[in-house]
């Protein structure tokens, strides 16, 4: 009977599983196999592995390591400041503020930041360095990248520090560690699980990036989500479009997998 | 300061939050003896093991070890290792890693590492458990484990925090004696911390007693138990029987409307005082015989012996430990030997009590 009633409970999430995430799937893989004149081809599975998309493939994913490297590099030690503050409460929700903001607004703010005439430039001219060209670069997209992200690497590590028992940190100590020692042998190893799930949180979405090629910097960066992008508005090609996004959906299967066994233990 | 003496307590006091936690302790601590710190919780006996181990410095005073200041000296700089209360062994860490992790951070090479930690290991009963994760142990396991990885690093003081209390009253008594045993076959000094006066009595060579952040009393488990300073003491150890009386003189005291021969002595002349006997030193006799009479009010039987509550003429309970029992409302006869009665002085120090003692009994009370 109570079975009964778990599974009439289960059927308004099954229903939208189905429509939301099974037939899209389906529907990207099957797109997948027509070239642009609707006839059915494995052209773009080809297709892809021509230096232009392997190129952009690399991008993508260099991008995205860096991203979530400098993210990490960032959030560990905030996270780590967070759990040490009074008014944490209040720190957290500054953090947690702007990610309630619109991606799109924050991105036009960094323009205006980052412009020629913006404010970092003009920070730049008056200590004598002199103007440079930051927006539209390869730097100012992992910049606001990273800034963008941060939020999501903090909070999973904030919590498993938060969680972290202070007796295993008096241990090291005791038993003759240094800060650093207990840092590397006890703290981090012992909060991995939340530094695993904040790379994720950062490296999946990185990896498909494509508003912020174009707003940040200016298509210099090409990655798979904006051939993504062109493919369906632009040239309408989209069996290629839904070929590189099986690509994707399979970067983003593996690193979860990988991710799953302690990938980041090794590293 | 005697020779042997590893840590030298002077005046040490210690406030959290203008909290008063220690209010200025003094006490001096030996080489290769086992030592309690015995109290209720909130007692600060925490709080002294925490600041011998490093992880809190004292607000006033100063802590010598070996002779030396160690007010300033970070826990990782000190020849100590604590056994955790919650054993507090890394989860990620295998048995084996535990323990060498002292070890590995001192950069031993990994042929004596491997060595010293399978002794330690054998130390503690737990040959071949190196691989053994952490969290397939049982409670007794963890236990040891905890004490193999402070032990592997041969620390001159370990200090252990309630180590026992997670575990089942059978284990707990076993890892008693397996405690004592290890302590002396190591050498070193324990210091261990409990608030079960049964475990303080069973393992330590000294107790110290301690109630509100000071020192009440301190001693052998034997002249804690026979000699309690005060109604605190001789509460809080063992079962007792307090009750008021009045020292006529030296070797008489009355009480319960009648007049002892006892043993103490140094006290005023009719001088208010409370009398301590134990439950088990008053023997049952039958109704007109003994030295008091009482009614029987209660009984319960313990397994090892009835526990009886009997209430005199003036209205003081009794409580009697006796194998045998009785009946409820039953007259009954008690006796007991004059050594049998310890006389307490009310706000007595503890210095002019030992003094006091070793007027009359030409020992030292240690």
């Amino acid at each position: 009977m109570s079975k009964k009633l778990n599974n009439t409970y289960l059927i308004p999430y099954l229903l939208w599983i189905g429509l939301f995430v099974v037939a899209p799937l389906g529907m990207i893989l099957y797109y997948s196999f027509f070239d642009i004149e609707g006839h059915f081809s494995i052209g773009n599975y080809i297709r892809f592995f021509t230096p232009i998309y392997l190129k952009m493939a690399a991008s993508s994913i260099s991008y995205a390591f860096l991203i979530t490297f400098f993210t990490l590099l960032i959030a560990y030690p905030a996270a780590y400041l967070l759990t040490r503050l009074k008014n944490r409460q209040l720190w957290l929700l500054l953090i947690i503020l702007p990610t309630w903001i619109n991606v799109l607004l924050k991105a036009y703010a960094f323009i205006g930041l980052l412009g020629t005439y913006g404010l970092a430039n003009t920070l730049l001219a008056l200590s004598g360095i002199g103007r440079q060209q930051i927006l539209f670069t390869g730097f100012s997209f992992v910049f606001v990248s990273v800034y963008l992200f941060i939020p999501f690497m903090i909070l999973p590590i904030y919590n498993s520090l938060e969680k972290l028992n202070t007796s295993y940190v008096d241990a090291a100590y005791d038993l003759g560690a240094s800060s650093w020692a207990t840092f590397r042998r006890v703290i981090f190893p012992l909060t991995l699980e939340g530094v695993k799930s904040g790379c994720q949180a950062v490296f999946i979405p990185a990896l498909s990036l494509f508003m912020l090629t174009r707003l940040i910097a200016g298509n210099r960066v090409i990655t798979l989500g904006t051939a993504i992008e062109e493919h369906f508005l632009v040239t309408q090609d989209w069996g290629m479009g839904a070929t590189i996004a099986v690509f994707l959906i399979l970067a983003m299967v593996l690193v979860m997998v990988l991710m799953g066994r302690g990938w980041v233990k090794r590293w | 300061m005697a020779e042997n003496t590893i840590i030298h307590f002077n005046h040490v006091s210690k406030q959290f939050d203008g909290e008063t936690i220690l209010r200025d302790i003094s006490f001096e601590i030996e080489r290769g003896k086992f030592y309690t710190l015995l109290g209720p919780s909130g007692c600060g006996k925490t709080t002294i093991l925490r600041l011998i181990a490093g992880f809190l410095e004292p607000s006033g005073g100063t802590i010598e070890f070996d002779g030396h200041s160690v007010n300033k000296l970070p826990p990782n700089k000190r020849q100590v290792n604590t056994v955790f209360q919650d054993y507090a062994l890394f989860p990620h860490l295998n048995v084996f890693e535990n323990v060498a992790f002292g070890l590995r951070i001192n950069k031993l090479p990994n042929k004596e590492i491997a060595t010293r930690v399978k002794e330690a290991l054998h130390f503690v009963n737990l040959d071949g458990y190196e691989n053994r994760e952490i969290a397939d142990l049982s409670g007794g396991q963890k236990q040891r484990v905890a004490i193999a990885r402070a032990i592997v690093n041969r620390p001159q003081v370990l200090l252990l925090d309630e180590p026992l209390s997670a575990l089942d009253l059978k284990l707990r008594t076993a890892m008693q004696s397996e405690l004592r045993q290890l302590q002396r076959r190591l050498g070193i000094t324990f210091i261990f911390v409990t608030h079960d006066q049964e475990e303080a009595l069973a393992m330590s060579d000294e107790i110290f007693v301690l109630n509100k952040g000071k020192i009440e009393q301190s001693g052998s488990p034997r002249s804690i138990y026979d000699e309690p300073i005060n109604r605190f003491v001789a509460d809080f150890i063992g079962e007792s029987n307090i009750i008021p009386g009045n020292m006529v003189r030296d070797r008489v005291v009355s009480f319960a409307g009648k007049v002892f021969d006892c043993v103490d002595q140094g006290f005023d002349e009719n001088e208010a005082v409370e009398i301590v006997i134990r439950p088990e030193d008053l023997e049952l006799k039958q109704r007109g015989e003994g030295l008091l009479q009482v009614r029987v009010e209660s009984q319960l039987f313990r397994g090892v012996h009835y526990e009886i509550i009997g209430k005199d003429k003036d209205g003081n309970a009794w409580m009697i430990h006796s194998t045998k029992s009785t009946k409820l409302g039953e007259e009954i006869g008690l006796f007991f030997e004059p050594e049998a009665i310890h006389v307490m002085r009310h706000g007595e120090s503890e210095e002019d009590f030992d003094r006091r003692l070793e007027s009359y009994e030409g020992v030292c009370h240690v």
